[in-house]
C-alpha cells in the first residue's frame, strides 16, 4: 500500500498536499497541522500514520522546542481511524500490521523528549482521541461543537490505538472505562473536569494559552488517586470487572455485543502492566473487528452516514416553518424545529389547543436548549399564529391536523393559494394516501410526506414521503431539512404505512395475538429482547398507545392483510390505552417500573420466529414493492426507526445470516400455523442473498400512474380541484 | 381637503399595527419581562409583512422602565425578533408618552429623509417594577467593602442603624412628579379640585369607560388589533385583562380614595390600571409603501407637544391638543374620533371642561374663542386606559393604532390621539384614514 501511494506522487505533476504540514512559529515552537485534503474530516488512515511516522522520526534527530499538533479543518481535530479500511480489511495480516502501525506511531509521539500539545476544535474521536493522548498536554477549545470520546464499542471494537491503556492512566481507572464502555463523548468542559484536557480555552486565547502551558507545566499529568490505583490490585480488579460485566450485559449482552466485554476482560487481565496490556489490545482489537456484530455496527454506521449525506448536494432552504395544527404531533414537531434554530409558525384556530403545545415546547427548550439564554431564542423563535399569517412567509409548510381526508384536501387547496412559489408543502399523514391528497393541488410536485414518529424528541428518524406526483427536488430538500433537523431521512414510497409502520405492524399484533392465546405478557417480550429487540413488543404497544396501534392497523387492514386481534380492541375499548391511561398489557403506576397485567404460560420456543419473522416477510414486501430504494437503507431504517436489533444488521441482514433455505423453511411453517395471517411473500424467490437486490415490481407506481394521467387527461385540472375526495 | 393640501409631504404611512392582550398587574410580576412582551407582538406583526425584517431602517421603543438586564430595550427586542444586526435601534423615553414619542420620532426621522421603514412602539412591564433600596444603604455597604480591619468596619458597624436598608417601589417612585412631590393621583385631584368634579361623575366616567371596552370586546375589535400571548405553563392570554362588564356606580363608589387617602375622590376604580403590554406601529414613506407593495390604514404627522406646570399635568393634552389643530388649521368640528388617554377620569373630564372654557382657553392658552366640546360619542369610543389598562410606555402607541382602526371602522376621516404627561407634557397625534376617499 505504501509503495502504491510513493509510485502516485511520483506519477502525478502536482504533489497533493502533505497530510501532516510542519510550521515553524519561529520561537523554536513547531506547529504540526494536519489536513487532509482528500477527504472532509481528518482521519488516522494508513497513509496519514505513515506520513506523521515520517515526520516524528525527523523531529526525533532534530528536536524542535516544543509540538503542537492540531487540525486544519474548520470542522473538527481528528475524526477517527479510518472505519472504511477497519471494516473492510477481512485479512487478519493486514489487519493487525494497521493497528500495529498505529500502535507504533502512538508510542513514538508519546516518548518525544520535548512537550507535546494536541490542540483540539470540534471531534476528537476514536484514533484522534488516542493520538491526542499519546501527547503530553490537551488543550481544547472553549465551544460547544468541541466532542471528545472512545466511542468504538458502538462499533463493535474497542480502542486499538493504545487508548485503553493511555486514558485509565490519565483520568483514573474507573472513569475511564465507564467512558469507554458507554462510548459517551465529553463537551470541552467536562473534558477538564476529568483531567482528561489541561485546559478549555476560548479561541481568541488559544496561543496565549499554549505557550502559557508550556513555559509553566514541564511535567506529564498523570492520575494520583489513590482510589484508581487501588482498583488495579488484588482483590479489587476481579470485583470491579465482575461489576462492570454485570452493569454491561444489562445494556449490551456478551454474546450479542463483545466488544465491552473483551475491554473489561482486557482490563482484568492486564491493568497493572500497560505495556502488557498495550500488546494485548492490538490482539483483542483484531479479534474483535472480524466479528459479525462489528461487521453489521460499522455497516450501520456508513448507512447512517450515506443518509446524513440523503440531502447533499440540495439545499433544504427552509428558514421559516408553518405547522397547521397544534396537537401533540404538530406542537412537537413546531418545538423541535424551532430548537434547532428554524423560526417557526404554529397554527391552530383554537387558541386553548396552543397553550399544551407551549408547554411542552418550555419544558423542552430548558431540558435541551443548553441555557436558558439558548432556551429564550428558541421560545422567541416559535410563534403562535391563530390567523395563518406565516403561510405567505414560510419556505415549508406541514400539515398535522387530525386524519381527515377531505378536512386535509381543504386545507391544502387553502394553504397552496397562500404558499411562495418555491416553498414546499408537506403532511404529517401517516395514513392518508399521498396521491389522493396530492389530486386536489395546482402543482403536486411541491407536496411530500413528513412521517415524524411520536415523541419526536426522542425518534431519530424522519420518513420523507415520496408520492407518485412528488418531484425528486422536493423530496431531495425534504431530506436535507430533515438532516438539519439532527434527524436521520429515510426516503419512502408512498404506500400504506410507509415502511416502520408496516414492519412494525405484523411484528406488534403477533405480540397481543399471543398474549390472547394466553402467553404471558413477560414472557412474549422477554422473548423479543433476547432476540435483541430493545423493548419488548407488548411494552413498545403500551407505549405507543393502543388506541394508536389499532387506528394504524384499521388504516393498513383496509389495503393489507392484518386484522385488528379481538385483544387490542377489547383494550382499547375498556379504557385501557397503555401508558398514557396507566394500563395497557401493562400497569403504569407513576415513577415506577411497569408490570405485567396477565400472567399466563411461557411462551414457546419458537416465539422469535412468530414475532420476527413476520416482520422479515412484511421487509420483503416492502423491498419487492419498492417502498425504499434498497435492502440496505430498510435495514438501517428499521434500526433507527424501530430499534431493530442493531448488532444484527437489520430484518433483511437477519434474514440473510438464515440463509435463504432456512428462512422460506421457517416462514412456511408459521405460514401453515397462522390462519392465514401469513402469506410467504413471492420475492424471497427472486431475492438474490449475495447482493442483497430484486427486482422491483412497478405494479404499484404504474397503478398511480394509470389513475393520475386519467384525472389529468379526462377530467382536467380545475374540475380536479372542485371535487375533492374523489381519489 | 384644501386646509391641508400646503402640508402633503408632511404624511407618514401607518402601515399595520399589532398589540399583546394587555395584562393586569396584580401585585406579582406577570411571566413576560418588557422585552418578551415586545418580541411576541413584534414577531407576529413582522410574520405578516411582504419584506423581510432585516430590511427596516430602524425600530424605535418607548419604554420608562426597562429592567436591568433590558438596557436599550428596543435593540433587545429588535435582535431578539430577528431583526438581524444591521438594523439600529433606541429607546426613547417621555413617560406616559413615551409610545407616542417613538412613533413621532419615527415620523420625523422618515420626513428628513433618513429612512423610509421604521418598526416604532412602547412596551412596558409595570408588574415587573423593581424594588429598590435606599442610596444610604447602598453608600454602606459600598463602604464596608472598601474598609479593611476590624476596628474601621466595626466603626461603620456603629453606623448602621442611621441607615438601614428600606426598600421601596420603583414603580410608585416613578409615578411621582420629582419637583414637587405629588403623586400623578394628587394631581388629579387638584384637577377635580379646580374644575369642581364630583367622584360621582369620575365613577360614571368610569362605568362608561368599562361598558364601552366590553362592548368592543364583546365585537371582536379588541381581538382583532392584538395577538395572543403563550407563557411557558401553557396558559393563553387571548384578551386584555382590564374590562369589567360588571362595573357599576354602586360598586366603584365602595371603593377608597387611594392618593389622598382622608378626603379625596380618585380611587383604583376610576383611575387608569396598571399593566403589561406592547404595541408595535409599522411606518413608511410613500416611496418604501410602492416599493414593498403595502396596504397602509393610516397616515400620521409629527405630534405636537405642550409644557405646563406639573401639577396641571392632566391638562396636557388640551395645549397639545390646541397646537395641533392650529397647526392642521382644523377645528375640533373637523375631528371625527378622539383618543385621549384616561390616566384619570378626573383628568380626562377637566381637560373637556377646559377645552368649553372660555376663560381657560384664553387665559392659558391666548385663544379668542373656546376650543369647543368634544361629543361624547366621539371620545374614547371604545373605553379607555380605566377599562384596558395603562402600561405607561405602550399606550401611546396603542391609541394611534386603536384611532386608526376605528377610523377604518367608522369608515371618517380624522382622528386626533392625545395623552397627559407626568411632569407637566401633554402630547397630540393627528391621524388620517389612509382609504377613505372623503
Amino acid at each position: 500500500m505504501t509503495i502504491e501511494v510513493k509510485e502516485k506522487k511520483m506519477n502525478n505533476r502536482i504533489d497533493p498536499p502533505p497530510i501532516w504540514q510542519p510550521c515553524d512559529s519561529g520561537d523554536g515552537i513547531l506547529w504540526l497541522i494536519m489536513n487532509d485534503a482528500k477527504r472532509s474530516v481528518n482521519l488516522l488512515s494508513i497513509e496519514a500514520l505513515e506520513a506523521l511516522s515520517t515526520t516524528l522520526q525527523e523531529l526525533r534527530i532534530h528536536p524542535p522546542k516544543a509540538l503542537v499538533i492540531r487540525s486544519g479543518k474548520p470542522s473538527g481535530f481528528i475524526a477517527g481511524a479510518d472505519v472504511a479500511a477497519f471494516a473492510n480489511e477481512r485479512h487478519p495480516i493486514r489487519l493487525m500490521a494497521y493497528i500495529r502501525l498505529g500502535h507504533e506511531v502512538m508510542d513514538t509521539l508519546a516518548n518525544l523528549p520535548f512537550p507535546t500539545v494536541a490542540v483540539i476544535h470540534g471531534h476528537a474521536l476514536g484514533g484522534g482521541l488516542e493520538l491526542a493522548l499519546a501527547c503530553r498536554h490537551r488543550v481544547v477549545v472553549d465551544d460547544p461543537t468541541t466532542r471528545l470520546g472512545l466511542p468504538e464499542v458502538q462499533l463493535g471494537i474497542h480502542p486499538g490505538f493504545g487508548g485503553s491503556v493511555r486514558l485509565p492512566a490519565l483520568i483514573g481507572h474507573a472513569a475511564a472505562m465507564k467512558l469507554m464502555l458507554t462510548g459517551r463523548t465529553l463537551s470541552a468542559r467536562e473534558a477538564v473536569r476529568l483531567g482528561l484536557a489541561d485546559l478549555a480555552v476560548p479561541p481568541r486565547h488559544l496561543e496565549t494559552a499554549i505557550l502559557d502551558l508550556l513555559s509553566t507545566a514541564a511535567s506529564r499529568r498523570t492520575c494520583s488517586g489513590f482510589r484508581s490505583r487501588l482498583l488495579v490490585h488484588w482483590p479489587l480488579r476481579p470485583l470491579a470487572a465482575l461489576a462492570w460485566h454485570r452493569a454491561t450485559e444489562s445494556k449490551a449482552p456478551a454474546h450479542h455485543y463483545p466488544a465491552p466485554h473483551a475491554l473489561i476482560d482486557l482490563w482484568h487481565q492486564h491493568a497493572n502492566n500497560p505495556q502488557a496490556m498495550l500488546e494485548a489490545e492490538q490482539k483483542s482489537v483484531a479479534a474483535l473487528a472480524t466479528t459479525q456484530t462489528a461487521r453489521h455496527l460499522t455497516r450501520l454506521f456508513f448507512l447512517r452516514e450515506r443518509m446524513k449525506g440523503m440531502g447533499k448536494g440540495s439545499l433544504a432552504g427552509i428558514h421559516h416553518l408553518h405547522v397547521v395544527g397544534a396537537g401533540v404531533m404538530g406542537g412537537d414537531i413546531a418545538a423541535w424545529v424551532a430548537l434547532k434554530g428554524i423560526r417557526v409558525t404554529l397554527q391552530d384556530s383554537h387558541p386553548t389547543r396552543l397553550g399544551p403545545a407551549f408547554k411542552r415546547a418550555a419544558e423542552l427548550f430548558s431540558r435541551k436548549a443548553g441555557g436558558w439564554r439558548q432556551a429564550r431564542e428558541a421560545m422567541d423563535r416559535l410563534i403562535p399564529d391563530l390567523n395563518g399569517d406565516g403561510v405567505a412567509k414560510a419556505d415549508l409548510v406541514i400539515e398535522a391536523i387530525s386524519e381527515n381526508l377531505s378536512a386535509k384536501q381543504a386545507l391544502l387547496i387553502e394553504l397552496e393559494s397562500r404558499l411562495k412559489p418555491e416553498a414546499l408543502l408537506a403532511t404529517n399523514t401517516s395514513a392518508l394516501s399521498l396521491q389522493e391528497l396530492a389530486l386536489v393541488l395546482k402543482r403536486p410536485e411541491r407536496l411530500f410526506g413528513l412521517h415524524f414518529f411520536n415523541p419526536v424528541e426522542k425518534m431519530g428518524l424522519i420518513e420523507v414521503v415520496s408520492g407518485p406526483l412528488t418531484h425528486e427536488e422536493t423530496t431531495k430538500r425534504g431530506c436535507a431539512f430533515a438532516v438539519s433537523l439532527d434527524r436521520l431521512p429515510l426516503l419512502v414510497q408512498d404506500s400504506p404505512g410507509f415502511l416502520i409502520n408496516r414492519l412494525l405492524m405484523p411484528y406488534l399484533l403477533e405480540a397481543v395475538l399471543m398474549a390472547s392465546e394466553g402467553f404471558s405478557v413477560a414472557s412474549v417480550d422477554a422473548a423479543a429482547r433476547g432476540f435483541g429487540m430493545p423493548m419488548g413488543p407488548l411494552l413498545l404497544a403500551d407505549q405507543v398507545g393502543l388506541d394508536i396501534i389499532l387506528s394504524v392497523c384499521e388504516n393498513l387492514s383496509v389495503n393489507l392483510n392484518c386484522a385488528a386481534p379481538t385483544l387490542l380492541r377489547e383494550r382499547v375499548n375498556s379504557g385501557h390505552l397503555g401508558k398514557k391511561s396507566g394500563q395497557g398489557f401493562y400497569h403504569h403506576p407513576p415513577g415506577k417500573p411497569a408490570r405485567p397485567v396477565q400472567s399466563g404460560r411461557q411462551a414457546p420456543e419458537d416465539t422469535v420466529d412468530r414475532l420476527i419473522l413476520p416482520m422479515v416477510n412484511a421487509a420483503m414486501t416492502t423491498l419487492r414493492q419498492g417502498v425504499v430504494t434498497d435492502a440496505d437503507l430498510l435495514d438501517a431504517g428499521m434500526v433507527f426507526g424501530a430499534g431493530f436489533a442493531p448488532f444484527r444488521g437489520g430484518p433483511l441482514s437477519y434474514a440473510k445470516s438464515l440463509g435463504k433455505e432456512e428462512v422460506t423453511r421457517r416462514l412456511r411453517e408459521i405460514s401453515i400455523r397462522s390462519n392465514g395471517r401469513l402469506e410467504v411473500d413471492s420475492g424471497w424467490k427472486t431475492f438474490d442473498f449475495a447482493t442483497e437486490t430484486i427486482p422491483v415490481e412497478k405494479g404499484h407506481e404504474q397503478e398511480y400512474h394509470k389513475r393520475t394521467t386519467y384525472y389529468f387527461t379526462t377530467v382536467g385540472k380545475n374540475l380536479i380541484r372542485l371535487i375533492p375526495g374523489t381519489g | 381637503m384644501n386646509k391641508n393640501s400646503s402640508n402633503q409631504a408632511q404624511w407618514v404611512y401607518l402601515v399595520d399595527g399589532i398589540r399583546t392582550p394587555f395584562l393586569k398587574a396584580r401585585g406579582r410580576a406577570n411571566p413576560f419581562s418588557a422585552a418578551d412582551l415586545a418580541v411576541a407582538a413584534g414577531r407576529s406583526l413582522l410574520i405578516r409583512q411582504k419584506f423581510d425584517a432585516s430590511q427596516l431602517d430602524e425600530v424605535i421603543l418607548g419604554c420608562v422602565m426597562p429592567s436591568p438586564e433590558e438596557t436599550n430595550i428596543a435593540r433587545v427586542a429588535a435582535l431578539r425578533m430577528g431583526c438581524g444586526p444591521g438594523v439600529p435601534a433606541q429607546t426613547v423615553q417621555r413617560n406616559c408618552a413615551s409610545g407616542l414619542q417613538a412613533v413621532d420620532t419615527a415620523v420625523r426621522t422618515i420626513l428628513s429623509g433618513q429612512g423610509d421603514l421604521i418598526l416604532a412602539g412602547g412596551v412596558e412591564a409595570m408588574s415587573h417594577a423593581p424594588l429598590q433600596l435606599n442610596a444610604s444603604f447602598v453608600d454602606w455597604m459600598a463602604q464596608w467593602r472598601i474598609r479593611r480591619g476590624w476596628r474601621s468596619k466595626m466603626e461603620l458597624m456603629a453606623t448602621l442603624p442611621r441607615c438601614l436598608p428600606r426598600p421601596f417601589s420603583v414603580l410608585l417612585k416613578g409615578l411621582q412628579d420629582p419637583i414637587l412631590g405629588l403623586s400623578m393621583g394628587q394631581t388629579a385631584e387638584h384637577l377635580a379640585h379646580r374644575f369642581g368634579i364630583k367622584r360621582e361623575e369620575m365613577d360614571a366616567h368610569a362605568v362608561e369607560s368599562h361598558r364601552r371596552a366590553v362592548l368592543a370586546q364583546e365585537a371582536g375589535w379588541l381581538k382583532e388589533e392584538s395577538i395572543v400571548l403563550a407563557d411557558h405553563a401553557g396558559i393563553i392570554y387571548a384578551a386584555d385583562q382590564g374590562p369589567r362588564p360588571d362595573s357599576s356606580p354602586e360598586k366603584l363608589a365602595s371603593l377608597q380614595p387611594v392618593f389622598d387617602r382622608s378626603w379625596g375622590k380618585v380611587t383604583a376604580g376610576n383611575s387608569a390600571q396598571v399593566s403589561d403590554g406592547a404595541c408595535w406601529l409599522l411606518l413608511a414613506s410613500a416611496e418604501a409603501v410602492d416599493r414593498h407593495d403595502l396596504h397602509p390604514i393610516a397616515r400620521v404627522s409629527p405630534a405636537s407637544w405642550a409644557g405646563l406646570a406639573p401639577e396641571n399635568m392632566g391638562l396636557g393634552p388640551v395645549h397639545a391638543m390646541a397646537h395641533l389643530l392650529a397647526r392642521q388649521e382644523l377645528t375640533v368640528a373637523d375631528v371625527d374620533a378622539w383618543e385621549i388617554n384616561e390616566a384619570f377620569a378626573a383628568q380626562i373630564l377637566a381637560c373637556r371642561r377646559a377645552m368649553a372654557d372660555t376663560a381657560y382657553c384664553h387665559k392659558e392658552m391666548g385663544l379668542d374663542t373656546p376650543m369647543g366640546e368634544i361629543p361624547d360619542n366621539k371620545l374614547n369610543i371604545d373605553g379607555g386606559a380605566i377599562a384596558i389598562g395603562h402600561p405607561v410606555g405602550a399606550s401611546g402607541a396603542r391609541i394611534v393604532w386603536h384611532l386608526a382602526r376605528i377610523l377604518q371602522r367608522i369608515q371618517k376621516r380624522r382622528g386626533v390621539a392625545s395623552l397627559c404627561i407626568g411632569g407637566g407634557q401633554g402630547g397630540a397625534m393627528l391621524v388620517e384614514n389612509a382609504t377613505c376617499a372623503a
